[in-house]
């Protein structure tokens, strides 16, 4: 069974411990990752915000090689990447006039077959049936289930999760051995993309998120995109600032966790590359 | 001018957006729904439901300061107003229309210079190599802001921890996707 994977700029620098958690616990399993051949940026934000037609040639572009590498399943760990590839998918097939000038102006050969799934639906699919009897170490701790924004929304597109109090993600945790805890700020926003252009929302957005985790109980944030990973570890100093407390607690991917369950090994999966270090095992 | 259930609509830059991506902002009966629920509401100067009535008064001056709001920049598109309009209406869709023409009229909000600096600086790096490259994202941003200072002490802290690539990443069809850019580039004009 191989799967393919479109990783995203992200996971290919500074998020580069989400991949390479992704990769161990898939190899762990014996499922096998092919990355799509070169592919380009989805266009993220910047795209759609500033042009139309540029932020749907961008994902097409990446569809249509997929399928060429005749790929029909692709895994988008990003959920950033994972909304913009969906969307476009959306769009192509429901705006003819939009498919026209982007697929055929571009001669993209673009079919609309492949199957997009994120990483909640990779871990249920392919890494949880194979758990059993492979929790070598349950992940024993509090978590808050981060899902952020385009995890879930928009829901018309993604039909994925609830948009309000998702459960994908704290029933996957349990099944890893931690205890989610109920708390208010699961699909609220991190701050995204102004994180270079307005850090100063980033710490007030974040911080909110951090503190709401902190006051429930939670040991560790846990979070499915490389944007929240950022911005609520790297952009400590920033959350810290606004909150006018120093918050220790790590932030740990999805991914990262169920591979800690399985008993990989830390480095493998990336742990020491995060700025606040992950002191729970 | 009609919309999906063939309602006649209105004129100016409501009807435009309708065009545009189908939203129809008439559907709004202020709620308040998106405002109270926007994060970024308190940092803009018209909240989401605001921007709406606005544009369904039809009043161009009032549609000029639509255009020329900060909102439209600082907001993330989260999706979150979306999620919960009772009418289903796709207000993120409307903001990047309104940030596209806003753009294209040169009508951009003195205080979103920086907002749009990053999202420039972004596009060209994708221009450049296909994949965004993001020590190069970030010099381009400080020349585009002369914010020079900003994030030094990111930087070095990230390259410790490998989480840098000193060479950004060149895709081998670097011309097919930087084709991408001129085709949309040209029709805007």
């Amino acid at each position: 069974m191989t799967i393919g994977l479109y990783p995203g700029c992200s996971l290919k620098g500074s998020s580069r411990e989400y991949t390479e958690s992704v990769l161990a616990v898939a190899e762990a399993c014996g499922i096998e990752i092919k990355e799509i051949h070169d592919w380009n940026c989805c266009g993220a934000t910047a795209a759609h915000n500033l042009n139309k037609e540029l932020s749907v040639a961008l994902p097409a572009r990446i569809l249509s090689l997929a399928e060429a590498q005749e790929m029909t399943e692709v895994l988008v760990p990003c959920a950033a990447c994972y909304s913009r590839l969906k969307v476009t998918k959306h769009e192509l097939a429901n705006r003819p006039e939009l498919a026209k000038a982007v697929v055929e102006e571009n001669n993209l050969g673009y079919k609309g077959t492949v199957e997009i799934i994120n990483i909640i639906q990779f871990l249920d699919k392919y890494i949880l049936p194979n758990l059993e009897g492979k929790i070598a170490k349950p992940f024993d701790h509090k978590v808050a289930c981060y899902y952020g924004c385009l995890l879930v929304r928009p829901h018309s597109i993604l039909q994925f999760d609830r948009e309000e109090d998702p459960q994908t993600m704290d029933e996957l945790m349990l099944k890893a051995g931690a205890t989610p805890v109920d708390w208010a700020f699961k699909t609220e926003c991190c701050g995204a993309g102004l994180s270079v252009s307005r850090t100063s929302s980033v710490g007030r957005l974040s911080g909110e998120i951090m503190k709401d985790a902190a006051d429930r109980g939670a040991e560790a944030v846990i979070v499915a995109c490389p944007m929240c990973h950022s911005n609520l570890d790297m952009r400590r100093e920033a959350i810290n600032d606004y909150l006018g407390e120093k918050l220790k607690m790590p932030v740990l991917y999805v991914s990262q966790v169920v591979g800690l369950a399985m008993g990989i090994e830390r480095k493998k999966l990336g742990l020491q590359r995060h700025f606040i270090p992950v002191n729970i095992k | 001018m009609s919309t999906e259930t063939g309602h006649v609509s209105t004129t100016g830059l409501q009807a435009e957006i309708q065009d545009g991506t189908g939203v129809t902002v008439n559907k709004c009966y202020q709620c308040g729904k998106c405002s109270a629920g926007c994060p970024l509401s308190e940092e803009m100067d018209f909240p989401p439901s605001f921007l709406m009535r606005m544009l369904q008064t039809g009043d161009p001056g009032l549609e000029e300061k639509v255009l020329r709001s900060f909102s439209i920049w600082v907001c993330l598109t989260c999706e979150m107003c979306y999620a919960r309009c009772p009418m289903s209406i796709d207000i993120p869709q409307m903001m990047d229309y309104l940030r596209q023409k806003s753009l294209r009229e040169k009508k951009v909000h003195p205080d979103a210079k920086k907002i749009l600096a990053f999202h420039k600086s972004f596009l060209d790096s994708i221009k450049y190599s296909g994949r965004l490259y993001e020590i190069g994202l970030l010099v381009d941003y400080k020349a585009r802001t002369l914010k020079i200072m900003q994030d030094m002490v990111l930087a070095p802290k990230m390259l410790l921890r490998g989480k840098l690539n000193i060479f950004p990443e060149m895709i081998r069809d670097r011309r097919g996707v930087a084709s991408f850019f001129n085709k949309s580039n040209k029709k805007k004009s």
